[in-house]
């Protein structure tokens, strides 16, 4: 049987009164990768924030409920101690722009004051770079600015940064929503390798995506969860009328 | 109405029209093999290009959803039924050619005593109404209508059962109508394969409707 590594337990969160995820219990197996899916301000990206704590950082934000990581409230942990456990990767890919390529994928461990060797920095950056397979791309130039990089490659980047840390989750919001086709194939099929060391949790507008790339879905609505099941059982069968309406484009 | 829905709904339409276009033919090879009117024989011949464009057309406006819309949910299982059933239709196309075809091969009506023993019109008329309430079933979204062929089904399966000696009494009491006998034996087990087609795009309407596989399950 599959490990849970996060559960949420009667989360809600909140920006001053308007409350904007209710409720919402989901456990979240190991080494799996989540699609949450919903039509905008339904709550996603709010709950995938509060998963790492991001939510809090925007003046009157709140959250009640539990997030648990590994059994662990979250919401008990320091936020940087959270983020250093589960990483994200937002919608457009945000390299340093002043940093090279290794720096920027070092750059937790510097802006975390987490002082390692040069050898271990090496290690690192080429170990974090072929995981995201960047590494045959980018090895002779790594000294060079990560802006000078493709969209799909600097996005790719911004992953080897969140991998860098060595976390144990993984949440993107949006992660191809400004690449194109190809870019997004390779990120895509980067989301089936990463997932055997980690557990991804993607945002995404894309059904297509959703179906493509997770072993489970989660769909959204009006801040409640609607439905939480098998990516297949989703989008061959789903439970629930709003589902079903919204996969199939009939949501009004 | 989306994009979409209206080529579902397109799709259906043709594949009503199809099921519509068959049934005439089983009706007319029927009606020509009774009246032994062999000029209705070769329009069922005729006709069945016609059944064979439809085929083609549903298959590639299926084909041309997939492609362009990524079909979800219903939806899916909608257009997954409709090529099977597409499919299945295309077959009993084929056997209602293949009954025409026996009537102008034979060249002689088919003796009435070995119809009435061998119960084929039974089996025959059975056969079409099996295939009209599945095309009323589809057209309404009913599945209680199409879990009722099943039954139906078993009463062709009985019949078929019976013909071996039903036809060699036949031609024991008339040795000189064999030829005859196995051309009406060769009908019977046509039909029983109709009934074995209505029977799997009955499955198909209550997968698309239900998302039940009833396919090699015992109990139906």
């Amino acid at each position: 049987m599959e490990s849970t590594i996060i559960k949420s337990v009667d989360y809600n969160a909140y920006f001053g009164t308007n409350h904007v995820v209710k409720n919402v219990n989901i456990e979240i197996p190991k080494n799996n990768v989540i699609a949450v899916m919903g039509p905008s301000g339904c709550g996603k990206t709010t709950f995938l924030r509060g998963i790492n704590r991001m939510h809090e950082l925007i003046p009157g934000a709140t959250a009640k409920g539990q997030i648990l990581l590994n059994n662990e409230d979250v919401l008990e942990m320091h936020p940087i101690f959270v983020r250093l456990k589960i990483g994200m990767v937002f919608q457009r890919p945000n390299p340093f722009p002043n940093l090279s390529i290794y720096d920027n994928v070092i750059a937790g461990y510097k802006l975390n004051g987490i002082k390692i060797s040069k050898a271990e920095k090496d290690r690192i950056v080429e170990h974090s770079l072929t995981r995201v397979a960047l590494w045959n791309e980018v090895k002779d130039s790594l000294t060079k600015k990560g802006s000078f990089l493709s969209g799909g490659q600097q996005q790719r980047l911004c992953i080897a940064r969140a991998v860098a840390m060595e976390p144990e989750v993984l949440l993107f919001d949006e992660p191809t929503s400004a690449l194109d086709p190809i870019s997004t194939s390779t990120v895509e099929e980067l989301f089936h390798e990463l997932k055997s060391n980690y557990t991804l949790i993607i945002v995404t507008h894309n059904m297509q995506q959703a179906a493509r790339v997770s072993d489970k879905t989660a769909f959204f609505y009006m801040g409640e969860l609607i439905e939480y099941d098998d990516t297949k059982q989703m989008f061959t069968n789903p439970t629930d009328t709003r589902t079903q309406n919204y996969i199939t484009g009939r949501f009004s | 109405m989306t994009q979409l829905e209206k080529e579902l709904q397109a799709v259906k339409s043709e594949v009503i029209n199809m099921w519509s276009l068959v049934q005439m033919q089983l009706t007319k090879a029927k009606k020509a093999m009774l009246q032994f009117d062999q000029d209705l024989a070769r329009e069922v011949l005729l006709k069945e290009k016609r059944v064979n464009a439809y085929e083609l057309k549903i298959d590639r406006d299926c084909e041309n959803i997939f492609a362009l819309f990524s079909p979800v949910a219903n939806d899916l299982r909608f257009l997954l039924a409709a090529i099977k059933i597409n499919s299945n239709m295309e077959r009993i196309g084929d056997i209602a050619e293949g009954i025409a075809k026996y009537i102008l091969e034979f060249g002689s009506p088919f003796d009435k005593h070995i119809l009435d023993k061998t119960q084929l019109l039974v089996m025959y008329d059975e056969a079409i109404n099996m295939l009209a309430d599945t095309r009323a079933a589809f057209e309404n979204e009913d599945t209680i209508l199409a879990r009722s062929v099943f039954k139906k089904d078993e009463k062709l399966d009985e019949i078929n059962l019976a013909a071996n000696s039903n036809i060699a009494s036949c031609i024991h009491e008339n040795m000189e109508s064999m030829n005859e006998a196995l051309y009406v034996l060769s009908i019977i087990r046509k039909m029983e394969r109709v009934g074995d087609q209505v029977k799997n795009i009955a499955e198909e309407i209550i997968f698309f409707m239900e998302a039940k596989v009833l396919k090699h399950q015992e109990e139906l």
